[in-house]
């Protein structure tokens, strides 16, 4: 199989302290990869590096073969990269279905346009995107007043609108109840495996972790400790120490911190 | 060189005071995130309340104390200033303050007026310090040199309140983490009053110090203003030590200006903070203002909706009853229902970028007297036809509004603010000093309309087609998919990226956009009043229509609309009386108490109440 996402010898420094260090690894086609890590080990700051939110104080990345290092985010976008956010960034003067139009209004290259209704552009379809993350009954509420697990599903509605290649979640689960946890994350197992789309994903559940990842890497400190299939990862003595050896098997409190 | 270095001295001295003032600014903003434009007219309570004082208490020890007295007095009146005005309204949108600061500017200027009269006081010399001394032959004031050598001491005192006291622990951690005050166990309410009065005794310390070398004048507020904020901008908002070396750089700057750029040093200085801002985005020591992970501050805006069958139909009444009024309404009404229309599409483009945009500009007015200025010279000195002349009204303020946004759309927040008045002070300064062109404060007359439009009645619905017109585009914008991506761009703008908005380039657009709107409305004002002065761009033009829109309502054009309607009328009927300022001012500060969401955003929210339905909320 070959890969979507290469990623080599990333390295992110803040005035000397180093946050990714020289992190480098792969994400098949079709996967569905989880990286774990304690709280601030850097899995935040290594998606940002991907979509272009922070510039690699080193290393590469390529997207398909084609380096799309230190690109900005809106061009990873429109070559097909999706992303979620740790913190969600909905648009909250906007309805649920708006920020799905929102998403494909700038798919298909209608932000300029000023003659055309945006509500009415794009409905029929966003209503689609919204009924595969089960949100279609909530499409006319504002975004304001969305529940937290709500507003996580919204985002992957958005982060599906034009057709992702890779999709990047960062933190999909957290704060949500254990039981729509497993429900979204089957959501998206099913989407990779209809849509042929390849995910990489950060999560703190290690049941969910457990039950839909293909492939598990853990982040340490800055650096890539493991990487490989769930078993594998589970007999790390490596990873034991840093999880259940450090006794930070993770909570769902550390998981706003 | 000597010259050169009494100059020097004397741009030293006069930095003492204005450090002070700035310092209490950049305090204010800092803590509480109030852009406090009333702070000019502290230093002018300063001043006043410092004369009064020296007059009553007499020697050296009245000097001095009367100053220190004056400081104290002063942060009292800030302190019930805060309580009363601002208390009440920290949860409004941000910059709503402002224009709170705003009424608290003219209140205190009827008072002023009011209790000292119209005029100007004389500082008294410091006793001791009336001579001169001489440094290299150059006659220096012994009063500068005093100031000087204390400047150092009120630096190092600030630098230890900050640094070293509990009061001063708490100011900068609420500077840079308003959450963290809750966190410290601190009455936030309280440290905001604390900070504020104390910005504000700053602010009177400054003007008192100050009148051995001036005196106290109903100016000094709008004059101190814009010097002020020029160099906490310099600075970096929140910075003292930013404050203080752009204090001394702007006032040598001044002095030097004066000697040998006369009667330009307010474009000077306002060059010097562009090129600042231009390569130092957030001032010379100042910290990028990172915008917060969950995007808008204060409540969220509800979801905009075209308008319903009811809407539509009062909309429909109001233009049908417009189109009628000639019939009944004489020269009088018609004329002030022109300013209207004028006025309102002004403050629709300023709402289409503050509102819709979240770009707060306090230089709109640049393309309003622009799109006039444009028209009018053009009318001027080549006899062009009104036809065509009209057209570059909006063309003219376009390409301004280009030009300019391609510097000002990479700022946000005050920055952006501050870039875009200090270009539109750039704008200004060409118009009432370029007299060769604009015949400068002589302004350009006799610019009227061709002659099929030269009756009140045709110019009327010429104002109503192409007003209301231009209100509707913007209306229809807001509403299509670049508006929408403008939202977005507002509402978050990592996420608009992170779905291929380029935030920068939609704000830089309709930036533009914003400038042809408000040039159409400086085109039928010029023709409608048959000349334009460089009042036009003024900071005041600027100011007038920010309020119109914060007391209209930021969350719907209609707010800027009605606003001006509001504040038309209100301005014709108060500027008969006397104080009307002050009634002014009061009205101002009432309706952002009372209404804080606007005049049509409560009528909106009334109206959502009454019926029941409210924008949400369907039972979970
Ligand atoms: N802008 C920044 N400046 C300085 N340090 C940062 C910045 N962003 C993140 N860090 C640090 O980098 C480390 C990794 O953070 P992050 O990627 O958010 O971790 P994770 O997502 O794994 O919890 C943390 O120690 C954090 O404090
Ligand atoms: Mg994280």
């Amino acid at each position: 199989m070959s890969e979507i996402l290469r990623v080599e010898n990333l390295k992110k420094s803040y005035d000397g302290f180093v946050a990714v260090n020289g992190v480098s690894f792969g994400v098949a086609k079709g996967e569905l990869k989880a990286l774990i890590g304690p709280n601030g080990a850097g899995k935040s700051t290594c998606f940002n590096m991907l979509t272009g939110q922070h510039r690699p104080t080193e290393g590469e990345v390529f997207l398909d073969g084609e380096n799309i290092t230190g690109r900005k985010t809106r061009d990873v976008w429109r070559k097909g990269v999706g992303r979620t956010f740790q913190i969600t960034g909905t648009y909250q003067s906007m309805t649920v279905i708006e920020n799905v139009q929102m998403a494909l209004m700038s798919h298909h290259r209608k932000l300029f346009s000023m003659m055309p209704r945006a509500w009415k552009l794009y409905r029929d379809e966003a209503f689609e995107f919204l009924d595969t993350v089960a949100m279609a009954d909530q499409a006319d509420r504002p975004c304001s007043v969305l529940a937290y697990g709500d507003l996580k599903r919204l985002e992957l509605a958005i982060a599906l609108t034009h057709r992702p290649r890779l999709l990047l979640m960062d933190e999909p689960t957290a704060g949500m109840a254990p039981s729509a946890r497993i429900e979204l994350m089957q959501l998206v197992a099913d989407i990779v495996k209809d849509q042929g789309v390849s995910v990489l994903f950060t999560e703190h559940d290690m049941d969910v972790v457990f039950a839909h990842a293909h492939h598990i890497m853990v982040l340490n400190r800055g650096e890539l400790i493991a990487d490989g299939s769930v078993t594998e990862v589970r007999n790390n003595p490596q990873v034991q120490e840093v999880y259940l050896g450090g006794g930070t098997l993770f909570k769902e409190e550390d998981a706003h911190a | 060189m000597a010259f050169f270095f009494a100059q020097l001295l004397t741009g030293l001295a006069n930095a003492s005071s204005l450090f002070l003032v700035a310092s209490g600014l950049s305090l204010i903003f800092g803590v509480t995130r109030i852009v406090n434009f009333a702070h000019g007219s502290f230093y002018m309570l300063g001043a006043f309340i410092g004369v009064t004082l020296m007059e009553v208490l007499p020697g050296h020890f009245g000097f001095w104390g009367s100053i220190l007295l004056t400081g104290l007095a002063v942060g009292l009146i800030g302190a019930i200033v805060e309580i009363v005005v601002l208390r009440p309204i920290y949860r409004a949108p941000e910059l709503f303050q402002l224009v709170a600061t705003f009424g608290v500017i003219l209140v205190i200027q009827d008072l002023t007026l009011m209790i000292w009269g119209a005029e100007d006081r004389l500082g008294p010399r410091a006793p001791g310090l009336r001579g001169i001394w001489r440094i290299f032959g150059e006659p220096v004031p012994k009063y500068d040199i005093v100031l000087i050598a204390m400047t150092p001491f009120i630096l190092f005192g600030l630098w230890y309140l900050i640094t070293r006291t509990r009061l001063g622990v708490l100011v900068r951690a609420a500077t840079q983490d308003r959450e963290m005050v809750g966190a410290l166990g601190v009455n936030q309410a309280w440290l905001f009053t604390g900070v504020f009065a104390l910005g504000s005794a700053l602010a009177g310390w400054g003007g008192a110090l100050q009148l051995p070398k001036g005196g106290a004048d109903l100016l000094m507020d709008f004059n101190i203003i814009g010097t002020i904020f020029v160099i906490v901008v310099i600075g970096g908002m929140g910075s003292l030590p930013g404050a203080f070396i752009a204090a001394v750089l702007i006032s040598v700057l001044n002095v030097l200006g004066v000697t040998y750029l006369p009667s330009s040093t307010l474009v000077l200085m306002f060059v010097v903070m562009a090129v600042v801002l231009i390569i130092r985005p957030y001032g010379l020591l100042g910290r990028e203002e990172v915008a917060g992970e969950h995007g808008q501050v204060g409540a969220p805006e509800t979801p905009i909706r075209p308008y319903g069958r009811l809407g539509q139909a009062v909309i429909a009444g109001l233009l049908v009853l417009m189109a009628l009024l000639p019939l009944v309404a004489d020269q009088f009404l018609l004329i002030l229902t022109i300013d209207m229309i004028v006025f309102a599409l002004f403050a629709a483009s300023l709402h289409f970028i503050l509102g819709t945009g979240g770009l707060v500009s306090f230089g709109h007015a640049a393309f309003f007297g622009g799109g006039a200025y444009a028209a009018a010279l053009l009318v001027y000195h080549f006899d062009t036809p009104m036809e065509i002349a009209f057209l570059f009204a909006p063309l003219a303020a376009g390409l301004l509004a280009l030009g300019i946004g391609w510097f000002c759309i990479r700022l946000t927040g005050v920055y952006f603010a501050m870039l875009t008045l200090a270009f539109s002070q750039l704008v200004w300064s060409l118009a009432y000093q370029w007299r060769a062109v604009t015949r400068g404060d002589d302004g350009l007359i006799s610019i009227w309309p061709t002659d099929w439009l030269s009756g009140t009645v045709p110019y009327y619905y010429f104002t109503l087609i192409l007003g209301v017109g231009g209100i509707l585009f913007l209306r229809h914008v807001i509403h299509a998919p670049f508006g929408y991506a403008l939202r977005a761009g507002r509402d978050s703008p990592r996420q608009a990226e992170a779905m291929g908005i380029d935030v920068k380039r939609i704000q830089f657009a309709a930036f533009a956009l914003a400038g042809v709107m408000a040039g159409l409305a400086g085109g039928m004002f010029v023709f409608s009043k048959g000349s334009v002065f460089p009042t036009e761009l003024e900071i005041a033009a600027s100011f007038d229509a920010l309020i119109v829109v914060f007391l209209g309502g930021v969350k719907t054009l209609a707010g800027g609309v009605v606003g001006a309607g509001f504040m038309t009328v209100v301005e014709d009927w108060l500027t008969r009386l006397e104080y009307w300022r002050l009634l002014l001012g009061l009205v101002i500060i009432a309706v952002v108490i009372i209404a804080p969401e606007g005049i049509v955003g409560s009528i909106r929210s009334a109206w959502a109440r009454y019926r029941g339905t409210g924008d949400e909320e369907v039972a979970k």
